[in-house]
């Protein structure tokens, strides 16, 4: 059975044609080819799929594309603005916080969503945030440090 | 070997924190990994595996699977048949046998995914299902089940005469052991069990192949290595290797376990019979259940030392299983068990042994951290019961320049004694410890490796520089390359770009591995650099009309060398590429080598952590890792690899490992039950790079990629024997594991003796020393 879907994704109308049972990243990336969003498990346990929906920090592979009806979808595709990169972004890069990158879309859709609910995260609370988010490559500690150097420059500007 | 290096030189980039030019695509969601592509008409491919760790395939029906609509190709291992049937074309596609839970066992392609998984159960196998075996130790009894009914182990003297479970025998060493135990004072002996456990890169495997009616194909595909995917699927497929192009995408991780193929041929024999481009892409389950985890491990380690703290003799006993295929690296093991010291006498000697389990596939340091685990436990016990610092007892015994390691070659320049007095003196191991806190220490050794690379350099004529590679970058290699050129062109970083060219555009580069791109495609990318300076001076010399050799290069121009010359203003390197076609056409360099004195590794790292005694819980409160990286050419990502390599070895320590039911069948092939270290488990891991040049390199470069995996097991398990006064000699230390040995303590009047110790009477195991670690 299929449906189709009307939603919003980074701020631009979109409508496709799914399965009933097919998740929202399957639709992200099959339908719209918006790959940013990336299956490391399809159990929610990695979170490379992080994506927001209606402002909520979610696992795109445990939503239903369905789901997604009438709302706000957010992507790792819609963080920079223009040419301008996310302050989280510009970081990552120039503080060497990835290695493959494969985890680092999910990381920064994570963190982005940390610092608009929590400006000023000890590293406790940005390592708790982040548990969801698996990397294989860096020990978190360049990741953390990233996140919390953020912080404290867009605390600051 | 001719010594490369040159004197102490300034580096104008090399050195630098460049940020890496693939960043900015992976930071915005655009860069492609394997899943990342699509092509015309495509296919999605899924393979049926195995619910069985062993048992005999008497048929294979696919007719109802053919016949549902949307299905356009099943492959079976009859399809393979044509090509070469070795062990990789067995694991990719089983034969007559299922030899693990989780073997391939036929394919389909369909136009979507539902259609390919509706097909997959139409598919009837008709099993007869055998007796298994998935312990290293089990395997090797006389009476266990058997997987090769011809394999016979390699490296006995006589021949046996019947077949078993055990591939091959090892033997590496020198002196005479025994000698060196009558010299001891002390001798501690344990036994040290790992078990398997899995590289757990979070992309999962995935290509698209694409096979055109006149036999020629591509593939796109995550790799370590598209030219072993191209040489291996060709030879499957019956293909000639230049008509299969493959080109690797982005890789979101390997660590090792992506220098081989699985699902890659069955891609290509699906495309070939349905006539159109196939999609594949493994499901996380798969991974585990069928890509290359590391073999599991159990190892006998004695270490004889006098009481002023000389190792004078050590022997071990090594039994790896690498799954259902020979080649489990037990005798990578054995050869760099003991490398990190100097020791007269030596005696290592590994089994090699297949059991019902996904075959091994490389794991960053493969065989090393279990034997680095089973060493360098075995020392921290020796330092106990001599008193010790276990920190000066390494430094007193340190493999050196001149030192002769026990696999075969004399050390030129190393950097252990560095690392060493680099830990002594940082700011952590003089730090104070709390009650049920515990600090551990233990060092690790990886060979590095060189081998066969190619690469080419062409100057663009607006005075930039493409750069080709055949080495897929797994961790920042990019960067690297492009600081090198630029090193050595005089232009600044951001004027070279890297990329990975395909198999049609380069020759033949070995895999990503043996922490080998820096050094070896570094090597190609300096000396193809040379060659087209050579000729940039050449071209200059062209324009003024002078001798080749009266032009020299520096700081990115071509000048004359000397007065005489003529007087001539200095050639920019975009000059002179602007002018070329007036001067002999494109100018580029290219260099090919099989690359040697790669230059071997050391690393220490020091771990504090606290036991909680009434949960068994271990929170690892601060870690620090020193390694000689030669010349760090980026320091971020040398960083970057020994912290990577730290938190996977704590989580091999602490949590990582495969678990196996008595059914034989993989018990938690999930993220969420095979439990990799997240954010919250890990304190921040200081790096400190040290830097003792590489004789075989230019620049000094030595391999950073895989030490780092091998001292955490030991650096964790001594540190819990600091912290609590038992020595855990099984990994994972998981909390129940740490709680029984707890438990066992206290119900011992002694209060000091393992129950591993116990178990084996004789073995003394009191020490007078307090728990409490290092100074």
């Amino acid at each position: 059975m299929t449906v189709t879907v009307t939603t919003t994704i980074n701020g631009d109308h979109e409508e496709f044609v799914c399965e009933a049972d097919e998740t929202l990243l399957d639709a992200l990336r099959d339908h719209l080819g918006l790959t940013g969003s990336k299956e490391g498990c399809g159990t929610g346990d990695c979170g490379a799929c992080s994506v927001m929906l209606d402002g909520r920090l979610v696992c795109a592979c445990l939503v239903l594309a369905a789901e997604a009806e009438g709302r706000r979808v957010e992507t790792i595709e819609g963080m920079a603005e223009g040419g301008e990169l996310h302050p989280l972004q510009q970081k990552f890069l120039d503080a060497a916080a990835l290695q493959c990158g494969i985890c680092t879309p999910g990381f920064l859709v994570a963190a982005k969503a940390l610092l608009e609910r929590n400006p000023d995260p000890s590293e406790t609370e940005v390592r708790y945030w982040l548990a969801g988010n698996l990397c294989r490559c860096t020990g978190y500690d360049k990741i953390v440090r990233a996140v919390l150097d953020t912080a404290a420059e867009m605390r600051s500007a | 070997m001719p010594d490369q290096s040159v004197l102490p030189r300034q580096f104008r980039v090399v050195g630098q924190r460049k940020r890496r030019p693939d960043g900015i695509d992976k930071v915005t969601g655009r860069a492609r990994f394997g899943a990342d592509m699509t092509a015309p008409g495509m296919l999605w491919g899924l393979v049926l595996r195995s619910p069985h760790p062993h048992a005999r395939i008497r048929s294979i029906d696919t007719s109802k699977a053919e016949a549902l609509p949307g299905v356009k190709a099943v492959v079976t291992g009859r399809d393979f048949e044509g090509g070469e049937r070795d062990d990789v074309s067995i694991n990719c596609m089983a034969g007559g046998k299922a030899l693990y839970d989780g073997h391939a066992v036929a394919a389909v392609a369909a136009t979507s995914k539902h259609a390919a998984r509706a097909a997959l159960k139409l598919i009837e196998v008709d099993y007869e299902v055998l007796p298994h075996v998935t312990d290293v130790d089990a395997a090797m009894q006389p009476d266990a089940p058997l997987l090769h009914e011809d394999m016979v182990t390699d490296g006995l003297q006589p021949p046996p005469d019947r077949p078993s479970n055990i591939a091959a025998r090892h033997e590496i060493g020198h002196g005479d052991v025994e000698t060196g135990f009558a010299e001891a004072d002390e001798i501690v002996e344990l036994s040290f069990k790992t078990e398997a456990t899995h590289q757990g890169y979070i992309e999962p495997h995935a290509c698209v192949a694409s096979v055109s009616p006149d036999g020629s194909a591509d593939l796109w595909v995550c790799t370590q290595g598209h030219f072993m995917v191209r040489n291996v699927c060709a030879a499957m497929l019956g293909l000639e290797s230049s008509q299969l192009r493959v080109t690797a995408s982005e890789i979101g991780g390997g660590f090792g376990g992506k220098t081989t193929v699985f699902i890659e041929p069955v891609a290509l024999a699906l495309s070939r019979k349905a006539n159109r481009p196939v999609k594949m892409q493994m499901t996380r389950a798969e991974v585990f259940r069928a890509t290359g985890p590391t073999a599991s491990s159990s190892v006998d380690c004695r270490v004889g030392v006098t009481k002023d703290g000389r190792i004078t003799a050590a022997q071990a006993e090594l039994r790896y299983q690498g799954g259902a295929f020979a080649g489990a690296g037990a005798d990578m093991g054995a050869m760099a068990i003991f490398t990190p010291y100097d020791i007269a006498h030596v005696k290592a000697v590994a089994w090699d042994v297949v059991t019902n389990r996904p075959k091994l596939a490389a794991y960053r340091a493969p065989g090393a951290p279990m034997a680095a685990f089973a060493a360098e436990s075995t020392l921290d016990e020796a330092a106990r019961r001599i008193g010790m610092d276990p920190l000066e007892l390494r430094l007193k015994n340190a493999a050196r320049e001149g030192t002769k390691a026990a696999y075969g070659p004399t050390f030129p320049r190393i950097g252990l004694t560095a690392c060493l007095e680099a830990v002594r003196d940082s700011a952590h191991y003089k730090a104070p410890l709390g009650p049920n806190q515990g600090r551990g220490l233990a060092c690790g050794f990886w060979f590095n490796f060189g081998g066969e690379t190619c690469t080419t350099v062409n100057v663009n004529k607006d005075g930039t520089i493409g750069l080709s590679v055949g080495t897929p970058d797994i961790g920042g290699s990019r960067a690297s390359m492009c600081a090198m050129a630029a090193e050595e062109f005089g232009v600044p970083y951001e004027k070279v770009r890297t990329v990975i060219a395909d198999t049609a555009s380069l020759g033949y580069n070995d895999v990503t591995d043996g922490s080998r791109v820096t050094f070896s495609s570094g090597l190609a990318t300096i000396q193809a650099s040379r060659q087209a300076i050579k000729r940039l001076c050449q071209r200059a010399a062209i324009m003024w009309g002078i001798d080749e050799e009266a032009v020299v290069w520096e700081d990115g121009h071509a000048k004359p060398a000397s007065p005489n010359a003529g007087d001539f203003a200095p050639l920019s390197l975009a000059e002179i590429a602007a002018e070329s076609a007036n001067t002999g056409g494109p100018i580029a360099g290219h260099h090919e080598v099989n690359a040697e004195g790669a230059g071997v590794s050391f690393g220490v790292h020091l771990c504090d952590l606290e036991v909680d005694p009434e949960t068994g819980f271990v929170k690892v409160l601060r870690y620090t890792a020193a390694q000689d990286a030669g010349k760090a050419v980026n320091p971020d990502y040398v960083e970057g690899q020994m912290q990577g390599g730290s938190a996977q070895g704590i989580g091999w320590a602490l949590n990582e490992g495969y678990v196996y039911g008595e059914d034989g069948k993989l018990q938690n092939a999930g993220f969420l039950d095979y439990r990799i270290p997240v954010a919250s488990d890990l304190p921040m891991i200081d790096a400190i790079i040290v830097e003792e040049p590489n004789p075989g390199h230019p620049y000094g470069v030595r391999g950073v990629g895989e030490t780092s995996i091998a001292p955490p097991l030991a650096a964790v398990g001594n540190a819990i024997r600091a912290a609590t006064g038992v020595r855990l000699t099984e990994t994972p230390m998981a909390p129940p594991r740490i709680l029984a040995a707890l438990d066992a303590k206290v119900g011992d009047p002694d209060g000091r003796m393992t129950g591993q110790e116990r178990d084996a009477p004789g073995k003394k195991a009191r020490d007078g020393l307090p728990d409490d670690g290092l100074p």
